[in-house]
């Protein structure tokens, strides 16, 4: 009994997982959240992805540029997002998915405001659709 | 025994929820069936589709990043589609940034990154929005939101162009039809509540979805608008291409749609390739490994 019950469970568990990740373009870490706060250089609304580009300053006091992207502008309105969400100079709180390469890329999550405010990609699901996903 | 059990049963809780994560999304300024809960429609006007038109359960009931609707590229058995060799080699020479054959964003061939043509019937099986159906005395013309698009379907009483090698087509008489990212279109009504479109003469460089599946310039596409109610409309597309696939298959599956007020303004949506460019430049290829 014990034995059939964890296997259902585990089923059931990689069935929720795998409803999620299969939308997942293929260059993600899927699963894997960064915490990263920083200073916002540019935000750029465009297809097919919008991209906040931000510095973050390590502890060692290293600086490195940062590059996430978000859905297209028609897929980020309905959850609040616009052109002005974010200014040059604004001190931001990202949550995103890294690139699995290493490399300072990612596809956000959330972020976090200079109000407090947060910001939500929304549902993981969108394609980057417009000219790519 | 009893923290087993805990586990399951949050376990099952949690999948529903984790699949809703990915359902619903609103549209500013458009209504969905949810907005009407235990309110009933009236019935549905007799001829007539005409309308702007949303997704009645959500504006990302038209994102089918993985592939067509009813039979997304998962791996799956049952979502496997009936190609014939030439049609499997064409599937396999497509490299498609999500799906079961996905590949990263700077190794894709998928036309539209750089901004190609969609094409029909793509533009309703990928990233769909919102639609505005018109008609008039020998037209339905559909307006499409991404790119702003639009599409003529003829309703005067002509024939498909022939072509003589192809069967699915008529099969007296004229050349082949003119290739069309966007082929060519007749309807009619089969009943007062239900109008049907085919369409042939299509491009072959456009894919049928984002997961690579192939077209070749075989294709016909039958498009089925069903008039539920009032507010309420349904779409079915069947994929017949006798190159690429052995039986005819259906894309879309009684896709429900609901009748949004008239002033609701449709979003713009272009592909813009000097974006499109800067994008590449700044993520996708160095997400890739590739040289920015």
């Amino acid at each position: 009994m014990r034995k059939m019950l964890v296997a259902v469970a585990s089923g059931v568990v990689l069935l929720s997982i795998s409803l999620t990740a299969h939308h997942a373009n293929a260059v993600f870490d899927l699963g894997k959240r960064l915490t990263l706060t920083g200073t916002v250089t540019e935000w750029f609304w465009a297809n097919p992805h919008c991209l906040l580009r931000f510095d973050v300053k390590s502890e060692n006091g290293e600086m490195k540029h940062w590059v996430a992207e978000t859905q297209a502008p028609p897929n980020m309105t309905p959850f609040g997002w616009t052109k002005q969400s974010f200014a040059v100079g604004d001190q931001v709180t990202v949550i995103l998915e890294p690139v699995k390469n290493g490399q300072p890329l990612g596809r956000i999550l959330q972020v976090q405001l200079p109000d407090g405010k947060t910001l939500v990609a929304g549902a993981p699901a969108i394609p980057a659709g417009d000219a790519r996903p | 025994m009893r923290a087993l059990i805990t586990t399951f049963a949050v376990v099952m809780l949690l999948a529903p929820v984790t699949r809703g994560q990915q359902g619903f999304r609103r549209t500013p300024g458009a209504v969905y069936d949810v907005d009407f809960a235990g309110k009933k429609s009236g019935p549905a006007p007799r001829r007539d589709i005409s309308g702007i038109w949303e997704f009645a359960k959500g504006g990302a009931e038209g994102i089918q990043a993985d592939g067509v609707k009813a039979m997304p590229s998962d791996g799956k058995p049952e979502h496997e589609l009936p190609f014939t060799p030439d049609g499997r080699k064409a599937f396999m020479n497509n490299k498609p940034t999500y799906g079961f054959t996905q590949v990263p964003s700077a190794l894709t061939n998928d036309p539209m990154p750089g901004c190609d043509p969609q094409g029909f019937p793509r533009i309703v099986l990928h990233n769909a929005h919102h639609e505005q159906i018109l008609q008039t005395a020998t037209q339905v013309v559909i307006l499409y939101q991404f790119n702003k698009k639009w599409r003529t379907i003829w309703t005067d009483g002509r024939k498909l162009p022939s072509n003589p090698e192809v069967p699915a087509w008529d099969t007296k008489g004229s050349p082949p039809p003119e290739a069309r990212f966007w082929g060519y279109s007749v309807g009619r009504w089969v009943d007062d509540y239900t109008f049907v479109a085919d369409s042939n003469g299509f491009d072959d460089r456009t894919w049928l979805d984002n997961a690579g599946r192939p077209h070749s310039d075989a294709l016909h596409v039958i498009e089925t608008y069903h008039r539920v109610d009032a507010d309420h409309l349904e779409k079915t597309i069947t994929i017949d291409d006798p190159k690429y696939y052995t039986r005819p298959w259906v894309a879309l599956d009684k896709l429900p749609y609901r009748l949004q007020s008239p002033s609701l303004e449709i979003p713009e949506q272009e592909c813009v390739p000097s974006e499109t460019a800067k994008y590449n430049q700044l993520f996708a290829n160095p997400a890739a490994g590739a040289k920015p």
